[in-house]
């Protein structure tokens, strides 16, 4: 047996410095990136400007929400976990080539999950924060494996599964709050019942994390980084993280070395299911939220958790940085809206922003002439039944 | 009110609500049979509202206003073909950006902008309309809602009957062969896309400047969901797909109209319907192979 190749120092640095080196097409598409996000915040001034709004006074207003001081950092940390979360689960399932954007839905049940041991179940003290996490986590999971379960036996699109599962998903939270199900209990003399469910109790919220002066950190950031860390290294440096990207490269090639690709992929799937409803559980027991189900529950963190895995290209180390500045982003947007300025200013800026960085490398692919040099896909293409493939 | 009446006053207000899903139905119908699967549809519809309503309160046209609607759902459209299939970017990726931007955009300008409220006019037909039952819901409609009779026919004889149609389905079926046989597959699919964007910018355009007379945030609420739904449902099927419409139109007119009837059925599950249906509709038809085989997937040369 020989020993394992050690590596010297410089080795390392080589390899380090070799992957911040721009390729070929590097300098092109990070030019090309800083170009198109100058436009869309061009754009972005421009409308400001001709609806009658300061861009300045309104880059100060997100300034101030979000970064200006500990109340802003706080904010912004509570909304950049369940952002990191849902982008992780969808960087695995990307990496197995499965295409998840229900986490909107997900995120959904996994709250509904949460919500209803949390309010029903008497446990003591810490126990029942972990049971909340870990019922949100299973519930988000079960429900993308049932898309994941459509397309194992009957050949169900994934993506499609996955986006109609969000509305079913919407609509069962409705119910679910609106009947005597999880509906919160008659208020005051005036009977009336909003359809949303009792708070949840004390014991089953994310407290802070640690002392630190004025400032609050709570226990989902620190899960949520964990979270980041962990599946970055299991998919990059493990045997079955190995497995997953090659099942996403080359299903065919997968299966001839033995990989059980459907499971495989029907697992990641899951997988990322319940990353997205263990985000709807931090939404739920952290105080980013009133604490109670509601249909509102979500905010579009499923969707802008989709978008940050998109901008990262489903690494879950670059999820970090980018799930920060969507909660600068979010954080911001609140307190934009309190100036005057409306909310959505910050959905059109997400949305600009995220063509700016899936656009670029494939566009320089384009420039280069397509003959010959495939451009590189930002993450694989929807899932294909191995039977199938090898029919074609 | 008689059942009579009733029966009568639903089956209105689902055609009414069927008719904007019916236009863009037969855009997205034809899109997803040259392998083009476009969620954006939503954005073209939301779109279209959007500017038909402004243009009609600017110009104090609501024809114009409908003009319009139809060239913002081009545009929509070419943006997503050129971004989807000339520069390769995931379709659902450009579908969802293109969704969240242009609810971002109208939603903005809806809150700092004020529109006069515009509508098109009412076509009754003479006698038609008069049949009992159907005449209201079929012969009393905003004069647009007639353009199905020439758009629905001519979207089954582009797909089925004409050369351009043929190629289409090849593209959506088998795009490496019909490459080989010299069919540019990107400029297809392009095409496809266009011809949604129109007929979804008609349907938005119909819900704003035809429907309701005005616009209002998240106007066509998922309407453009909808809209797939019913082509799954139909299985990929011009008058399964259309029939799907009704089904739901007529769903969602039955939300509104029984609570005011004191009949008590749950909301959750008739708003959720089109969902569930088109879900057991995949579930079903998913091993006949009616979907076509390249629906979603990106087409490169040289690549299988």
């Amino acid at each position: 047996m020989r020993a394992a190749p050690t590596m010297a120092p410089d080795d390392l640095g080589r390899r380090v410095l070799a992957h911040l080196r721009p390729g070929r097409d590097g300098w092109l598409t990070t030019s090309l990136t800083i170009v198109l996000v100058a436009v869309a915040l061009g754009v972005s001034a421009l409308l400001l400007t001709l609806t009658g709004a300061s861009p300045s006074a309104s880059l100060s207003a997100i300034w101030t929400g979000s970064l200006a001081n500990t109340t802003g950092w706080t904010t912004t940390l509570l909304n950049a976990a369940p952002l990191l979360l849902v982008a992780v689960g969808a960087a695995i399932c990307a990496s197995a080539g499965t295409f998840n954007i229900g986490q909107e839905g997900q995120v959904l049940i996994g709250g509904l999950f949460g919500a209803w041991v949390g309010l029903r179940l008497a446990l003591p003290g810490p126990m029942l924060v972990v049971v909340v996490m870990a019922a949100a986590a299973v519930g988000g999971g079960l429900w993308a494996a049932l898309s994941a379960l459509m397309y194992r036996f009957r050949g169900v699109n994934v993506v499609v599964s996955t986006l109609l599962m969000t509305f079913l998903a919407i609509q069962l939270v409705t119910f679910a709050v609106s009947t005597p199900w999880l509906q919160e209990s008659a208020q005051g003399s005036s009977g009336i019942a909003d359809a949303q469910s009792n708070p949840l109790p004390a014991d089953a919220l994310l407290g802070g994390l640690g002392q630190y002066p004025s400032m609050q950190l709570n226990a989902g950031l620190f899960l949520a980084l964990v979270a980041a860390v962990g599946v970055a290294l299991v998919l990059s440096r493990s045997r079955w993280g190995f497995r997953v990207r090659m099942v996403g490269l080359n299903p065919l090639t997968a299966k001839h070395t033995g990989v059980r690709v459907a499971a495989l992929g029907g697992f990641t799937l899951a997988l990322s299911g319940a990353f997205a409803g263990l985000a709807g559980g931090l939404l739920l027991a952290s105080p980013v939220s009133p604490n109670r189900l509601q249909a509102g529950l979500s905010d579009n963190v499923g969707w802008d958790g989709l978008l940050v895995a998109l901008v990262a290209r489903n690494r879950p180390l670059i999820a970090i940085p980018v799930s920060f500045g969507f909660a600068v982003l979010r954080a911001g947007g609140d307190f934009l809206s309190a100036t005057g300025v409306p909310y959505y200013l910050v959905d059109i800026v997400k949305a600009l922003l995220v063509l700016a960085f899936v656009a670029p490398p494939l566009l320089v692919g384009l420039l280069r002439g397509r003959r010959g040099a495939t451009p590189p896909t930002p993450f694989p293409l929807p899932a294909v039944p191995t039977k199938m493939k090898a029919a074609v | 009110m008689s059942v009579l009446d009733n029966t009568t006053t639903i089956l209105a207000s689902g055609v009414r609500l069927t008719v904007p899903l019916a236009f863009a139905a037969c855009g997205e119908y034809l899109a997803q049979r040259a392998g083009a699967m476009n969620i954006s549809v939503e954005a073209m519809m939301l779109g279209a509202a959007f500017t038909s309503i402004a243009t009609a309160s600017a110009t104090g046209s609501a024809t114009t206003g409908l003009a319009v609607g139809v060239v913002t759902g081009l545009v929509i459209g070419f943006v997503h073909g050129n971004l989807s299939h000339r520069a390769q970017i995931n379709t659902f990726v450009v579908g969802l950006v293109l969704n969240a931007l242009v609810l971002g955009l109208t939603s903005y300008l809806i809150t700092t902008q004020q529109f006069a409220s515009h509508q098109v006019g009412v076509l009754s037909i003479p006698l038609l309309k008069d049949i009992p039952l159907i005449g209201q819901a079929l012969f009393s409609g905003r004069w647009p809602a007639y353009l199905l009779i020439l758009l629905v026919p001519l979207t089954w004889w582009l797909v089925d009957r004409s050369r351009w149609g043929l190629e289409l389905r090849a593209v959506g079926e088998n795009p490496q062969a019909a490459d080989v046989t010299g069919i540019k597959v990107g400029v297809r699919r392009r095409q496809a896309l266009l011809w949604c964007g129109a007929l979804a910018g008609l349907g938005g355009a119909y819900l704003a400047v035809g429907e309701v007379g005005s616009f209002n945030q998240n106007m066509t609420a998922g309407r453009g969901y909808i809209v797939i739904a019913a082509v799954i449902f139909g299985a990929w099927r011009l008058g399964r797909t259309l029939l799907g419409c009704l089904v739901f139109g007529l769903s969602d007119a039955m939300r509104l109209a029984l609570p005011a009837l004191g009949v008590t059925l749950n909301a959750q599950l008739l708003v959720a319907a089109p969902y569930l249906l088109a879900l057991l509709a995949m579930l079903l038809f998913a091993t006949q192979h009616r979907e076509p085989a390249a629906l979603g997937r990106p087409f490169q040369r040289g690549s299988t």
